[in-house]
């Protein structure tokens, strides 16, 4: 590890080695750049004037312009008529962002309906996931139900088993507030060995936005649920899996919502719509999609996703039922695994940090692969069992790294290296992985994901 | 009005009057469910055996049925891998005694299975009552759920051939369940609360890192693997601090197609979870329809209602699933698709 990279102080900003620029585009073919190197003087000027002339399609300048193309060339799209209103009735992305997109493993899973597609974290600014990026999981394929069709039953240890409609449940009281949603299997295939390339597949099944909804503890009381005995409460899914969990009431009453509303909008189908249920803080696969069922029991269910998967192997061959909560996690996003650094000089690095227990502390950084580690600054807004971004300003030379975040939550637990988790879970637990991330610099710019031990 | 009708509607309006006067912050909002409707929908089963309907199933019933509708994902052993991880293997008659599975342990490269892991009985009676045929979930009578539970402990060696699955009877059978003992919840991760298991500190200078202190790389991508996961180039922003590493020329790992495509819509309706293009997989390889059809005009209409309604024969035993849910278009355009080659997007 070469000592000389350094963090920047934002009192420190250094001199910033020079980019090498490249040429207007490509004016010059190899014949001409033989001429130029030939002592032709004047060559440049010349044909720098015949190409501005040749894309403005007006008079030559009076004299040689001396600047990149993009701004000494009138562009197209500055000299003509743009698109009018409501052209896409609804907003797309630009074309120009079309490889951020959600994407399959390859080989992860056979059946695309009982499958996942991942968030393309790499490109993400902030803390919010867009609606059509956020991560994908469904366990029998994914519906879209006509709201006017759905239905809502409450029923199990109640005064009285109660339905709702989409129009009964919108009408209650709402709030809205921005969680980030882990499934427990995120970063699972790395346990024992790098298995995948870039933080998309180590880290995308994780996505944060902002819900909307009526506090399941509302409705609970409109059952007028026992208070005694009920102990549990069971969610169960409308789709062809009935995907049901179990959740504990002490949650269920905290900061359970029922959400219709994501981002502003609805749900997308992909994500509930029109309804699912939202558990702050534990794994993706609780906050049950085309929600059609709650129900309060006495004891804990054993429905298929919390004791045949979702459990976690042990070393001792025990394997760990109802392990809910996500822990406190962080990884780099930018630069990340299968990038690559465009040139030497400064950047921010930056990052997300969560935790399933609460706030996020702080977070530090590291770049020689966990021996020494800065402080990052933490962007706003730091919010409970929300997605926190993360900086620090870093001026690369050149030379190889091996970068590193590592998050510490407001109960004071700090994000744990790979080799303490697995010194306690072994490697077969698939399950909640939250071991500290590395991304290996190579003096070409290249980064890769790496495991230090 | 029939008596059971006048009878029927004055619970109905008792349980409307007690639900009114129980509500009290929310007029107007939501209403009492009827019983049909709770026991429509309240089809959970637990590990006490609560919300277990009464019935029976036997072992023959229930290969009968795993042969119709369950062999040609799980296997005709319910050991295939080829689409789902594999229901049977990996237990022994000692697991059965000791109520721990040994594997786990001694065998750990071993793919686990569902007898492997699965503690209650319940949980695997639930879930094939909820959610299979993958096709065509809630679609088994009790009877048949009784039955195919059964069969699979059969094929675990846990049920003798002559046996009959009840409600009666699968308390005891409960004690057989090879992983019963094998899970804990002795953890920290239920509760918000809950007390971590592992630890780490904020070091921030000279921290130990590896096992002799020093940083070592000791795992990466090994260089065959580059282009697994397509062109990282076409995976990340043309602007910004960074571009993606080119990995691959051609092979790209593609964001999903408009299923308006034959071959995304192929994906989209499970075709492909029994076909292939050039190869046998459950059911014939598109290739083999084309190929026996050629020059056949009415076979477009014949295969299209062989789509949406089912069939079987025509190529072996292992019928096809009817897929009422496809548009007529949809289906067409699929039969056009396969007469024509199956070419890929």
């Amino acid at each position: 590890m070469r000592p000389c990279l350094l963090f920047m102080s934002a009192d420190q900003t250094g001199r910033r080695p020079g980019r090498v620029m490249r040429a207007p585009e490509n004016f010059l073919g190899p014949a001409d750049i033989a001429a130029v190197k030939a002592g032709r003087r004047d060559f440049l000027r010349n044909s720098l004037l015949a190409a501005s002339a040749a894309l403005a399609g007006a008079a030559a300048p009076l004299r040689a312009a001396d600047g990149e193309a993009a701004i000494l060339n009138p562009s197209a799209f500055s000299t003509s008529l743009g698109q009018p209103v409501a052209a896409r009735a609804y907003g797309l992305p630009s074309k120009y962002e079309q490889n951020l997109a959600r994407r399959e493993s390859p080989g992860l899973t056979r059946v695309s309906a009982a499958s996942v597609s991942f968030a393309p974290l790499q490109g993400f600014f902030g803390i919010i996931t867009p609606s059509g990026l956020h991560f994908e999981r469904h366990h029998q394929g994914w519906q879209d139900i006509d709201p006017a069709q759905h239905r809502l039953m409450v029923n199990g240890l109640v005064k009285s088993a109660r339905v709702y409609t989409m129009d009964d449940l919108m009408r209650l009281p709402s709030v809205s507030r921005m969680h980030f949603i882990e499934c427990g299997a995120n970063s699972g295939m790395e346990w024992g060995n790098v298995a995948v390339p870039t933080v998309q597949y180590t880290h995308g099944m994780l996505s944060c936005c902002e819900f909307t909804g009526v506090p399941l503890s509302v409705l609970l009381d409109d059952c007028g649920f026992d208070r005694k005995n009920g102990k549990y409460v069971l969610a169960e899914g409308g789709d062809g899996a009935g995907l049901t969990r179990t959740i504990a009431m002490d949650r269920a009453l905290d900061d359970v919502l029922v959400a219709w509303a994501m981002n502003g909008e609805m749900l997308r189908p992909e994500n509930g719509y029109p309804l699912r249920l939202v558990v702050p803080g534990v794994q993706g696969v609780s906050w049950v999609k085309w929600l059609r069922r709650l129900e309060v029991g006495d004891q804990p269910w054993f429905a298929r996703e919390e004791a045949m998967h979702y459990i976690d192997l042990m070393p001792d061959g025990l394997h760990r039922q109802f392990t809910s909560i996500q822990e406190c996690k962080s990884v780099i996003t930018s630069p990340s695994g299968g990038q690559k650094l465009i040139d030497k000089g400064y950047y921010s690095i930056t990052g997300l940090a969560w935790s399933g227990r609460g706030k996020i502390r702080r977070v530090d950084v590291s770049l020689d692969g966990g021996r020494n580690w800065k402080q990052a600054r933490l962007e706003t807004p730091v919010l409970e069992k929300c997605l926190t971004r993360f900086n620090i300003p870093w001026v690369w030379d050149g030379g190889p790294a091996i970068l590193q975040s590592r998050a510490q939550d407001s109960t004071g637990y700090v994000q744990p290296q790979s080799r303490q988790l697995r010194a306690v879970r072994g490697t077969r637990s698939i399950y909640h992985n939250n071991a500290i991330q590395s991304w290996g610099l190579a003096d070409t710019g290249e980064v890769s994901n790496v495991q230090v031990g | 009005m029939s008596r059971s009708a006048k009878a029927l509607l004055a619970v109905v309006l008792a349980l409307s009057a007690s639900a009114a006067m129980a509500q009290g912050k929310y007029p107007g909002i939501g209403r009492v469910a009827t019983p049909d409707e709770v026991r429509a929908w309240d089809i959970d089963v637990r590990p006490d055996f609560k919300g277990l309907p009464a019935g029976s199933g036997s072992v023959a019933k229930g290969q009968q049925v795993w042969e119709g509708k369950c062999a040609s994902c799980h296997g005709v052993f319910g050991e295939s891998n080829e689409f789902f991880t594999p229901i049977v293997g990996g237990v022994t008659p000692e697991d059965v005694k000791r109520g721990r599975v040994a594997a786990l342990i001694s065998k750990p490269e071993l793919q686990r299975t569902t007898l492997m892991k699965m503690s209650s009985i319940a949980t695997l009676w639930d879930y094939i009552n909820r959610a299979m045929p993958w096709n065509a979930p809630k679609s088994l009578s009790v009877e048949e759920v009784y039955a195919v539970t059964a069969f699979i402990l059969n094929l675990g060696e846990i049920l003798p051939d002559s046996f009959v699955l009840s409600d009666k009877n699968i308390g005891e059978v409960q004690k057989l369940v090879p992983n019963r003992n094998g899970m804990t919840r002795k953890h920290g991760l239920w509760d918000v609360k809950g007390l971590p298991d592992v630890k780490n500190t904020l070091c921030m200078k000279d921290c130990p890192v590896g096992a002799g202190g020093k940083v070592q790389i000791v795992s990466s991508i090994p260089d065959y693997a580059r282009d697994a996961h397509g062109n990282l180039a076409e995976q990340n922003r043309v602007v910004g601090p960074v571009r993606g590493v080119v990995t691959a020329k051609g092979a790209v790992a593609q964001a999903a197609p408009a299923p308006s495509e034959p071959g995304a819509l192929a994906n989209a309706s499970n075709c492909l979870a029994c076909h292939a293009t050039d190869r046998k997989v459950v059911g014939p390889s598109f290739n083999e329809i084309a190929g026996r059809y050629k020059g056949d005009n009415a076979a477009p209409s014949r295969l299209a209602a062989k789509i949406k309604d089912g069939g079987a024969g025509a190529w072996g035993n292992v019928p096809m699933p009817p897929h009422a849910g496809m548009k007529t278009e949809e289906i067409q355009l699929l039969v056009r698709w396969i007469l024509n080659g199956a070419v890929p997007n």
